[in-house]
């Protein structure tokens, strides 16, 4: 049906859709602010703002990464102009998620956090998670992709993978005993990235030389 | 209009919770009505819907000598900010999903290495001391703390009863578990019935708390009802909720947090700054209600009373 088709290229290519889903990722910033505001953080404000960011850092992760997949599912390659946005957005909420825990939880004590960051597995996995956004924050404008070429940029991009392994790693290595909510993100990691794994053996499978048919 | 219940009233005398708290509803309705007239200004507070929800009966208490001069964390805090695996993992959770937990008929079987084993109901029970007001320090092993106005009275006082023999070594305490009524408890990753152990100086020690009540009340179901023990100079997991066996023994009991995981939860438990949980610092704490962190206190403050239980021992190896 082509002229539906065209309808939701025309929604995904508008102005208005972009509009959308750039309130729709702050959201649920301006709603912990909200809280805040209405000092209705719970008992243990820090720790729920701590939380709610690394929570959605690890969300947004998983919805950039979910934006190839769903192109190439739904056949709506235009979809790919929202995932730099939402790239970013990760970005964003694990900055607010990093900040939370140097300025709230350590006071800006350099020592003790180099300390936890060695020391803690869970704080140096999650430390790496983050780190490794920082190079894709800023590669991620249109003249960086042009100096470093696409395909080089693209083979740099890949770090998300890590991101996400690594995020969802920092959730388990934090959680007590109940690990229902880390395993159900590694559960959608995996299967995002395993979709990364079929595609790049279908491609390899695909460039091997087609035997020459014999005995015609 | 105040209505006043005699002190030596029995728990099976109660007017029923639901009943109970569906009068409290009328009443702050009411209450809203007429503070929203601009009449009164007090009976908000009085009553306040987030202590109607938890109260079920007024406790007269005792000044108590154990006691610390620091700021009370608030009500709210302490009956909504509850790990209670049972009742889910989530801090929320336990307030919540506990409101039906049906605890009449509750008995508590004191037995094992005892000359006069004994299954007390509720009254029998809370009736063998006078009951103190104790606002103890209270830190979780997530390096959060509180300070908590807890009603009860040394364990001793039951313990003396019983009369342990001379093989009792340590007392072993269970929690009360019914997945039925617990259904979250599945999800908790850690085994159920939740038990806890101590030494039995260590729970003869005065400080160590039966408790059947906090900030003038009897427990919520969140905080452990109808009955606990409290621990003051250790970790919060520690301090075992909603028990119905306390058993003399003459091994080092297991206890739950160890069995879901050794390396990170010791027997003793005891707050220590100085020996980290392996995943996090036990340096600091942050007190519930407050912004900069606390230095955390080795025994939680209690050194002067407990220290000498440990003395000669090596507390990093007996974490």
């Amino acid at each position: 049906m082509p002229a539906q088709k065209s309808l939701s290229d025309r929604i995904i290519s508008g102005k208005a859709a972009w509009f959308v889903v750039f309130i729709g990722c702050v959201i649920p910033f301006i709603s912990l602010v909200w809280r805040a505001y209405r000092d209705q953080l719970g008992p243990n404000p820090i720790e729920y703002v701590t939380h709610a960011t690394g929570t959605w850092t690890l969300r947004f992760v998983l919805i950039t990464l979910l934006i190839t997949p769903a192109r190439k599912l739904l056949s709506q390659p235009k979809l790919i102009r929202f995932r730099r946005m939402l790239g970013l957005y990760a970005f964003f909420y694990g900055s607010l998620h990093l900040m939370t825990y140097v300025w709230f939880d350590k006071f800006f004590d350099t020592a003790d956090i180099a300390k936890d960051i060695v020391k803690r597995p869970f704080i140096t996995v999650g430390f790496l998670g983050f780190v490794l956004m920082v190079p894709l924050a800023i590669t991620s404008t249109a003249g960086w992709i042009r100096r470093l070429g696409g395909k080089q940029w693209q083979l740099l991009h890949r770090l998300i993978y890590i991101t996400a392994i690594a995020g969802v790693v920092h959730y388990l290595w934090l959680v007590k005993s109940d690990i229902r909510l880390p395993a159900m993100y590694g559960a959608i990691t995996a299967v995002l990235l395993s979709y990364r794994i079929w595609m790049w053996l279908r491609g390899a499978a695909a460039k091997r030389p087609v035997p020459v048919a014999v005995g015609r | 209009m105040i209505i006043r219940k005699p002190a030596d009233l029995r728990y099976s005398q109660v007017t029923p919770k639901q009943v109970y708290l569906s009068r409290r509803r009328l009443l702050s309705s009411v209450a809203g009505a007429v503070a929203g007239a601009g009449a009164v200004a007090g009976i908000g507070g009085l009553v306040n819907p987030s202590t109607a929800v938890l109260a079920s009966m007024k406790l007269n208490a005792v000044k108590s000598k154990y006691t610390v001069d620091e700021k009370l964390t608030p009500i709210e805090a302490v009956t909504h900010y509850n790990n209670f695996y049972e009742f889910g993992t989530s801090k929320e959770q336990p307030a919540e999903l506990s409101k039906k937990f049906d605890t009449s008929g509750w008995t508590v079987s004191v037995e094992g290495a005892v000359a006069k084993p004994r299954k007390f109901d509720l009254d029998q029970l809370l009736k063998l001391a006078p009951l103190e007001e104790r606002i103890y320090r209270m830190r979780c092993v997530e390096a959060w703390s509180m300070v908590v106005p807890w009603i009860g009275f040394s364990l001793s006082e039951v313990l003396k009863q019983v009369e342990p023999t001379s093989k009792g070594k340590y007392v072993a305490f269970q929690s009360y578990y019914d997945a039925k009524q617990m259904p979250q408890g599945r999800y908790g990753g850690i085994p159920f019935p939740y038990v806890e152990g101590l030494r039995i100086d260590e729970a003869m020690h005065p400080l160590t708390l039966l408790c059947s009540g906090l900030y003038g009340e009897s427990l919520p179901n969140q905080n452990g009802a109808p009955v606990r023990i409290v621990l003051p100079w250790k970790y919060g997991f520690k301090s075992i909720k909603s028990i119905v066996k306390i058993r003399v023994v003459e091994k080092q009991p297991p206890t739950t947090w160890n069995l879901a995981n050794a390396a990170e939860y010791g027997f003793y438990s005891n707050v220590n700054p100085e020996v980290d949980h392996p995943r996090w610092s036990q340096s600091k704490e942050r007190r519930i209600g407050e912004f900069l962190k606390r230095n955390t206190l080795m025994f939680n403050g209690y050194g002067d009373q407990v220290a000498s239980l440990y003395t000669g021992m090596d507390l990093r190896k007996n974490y």
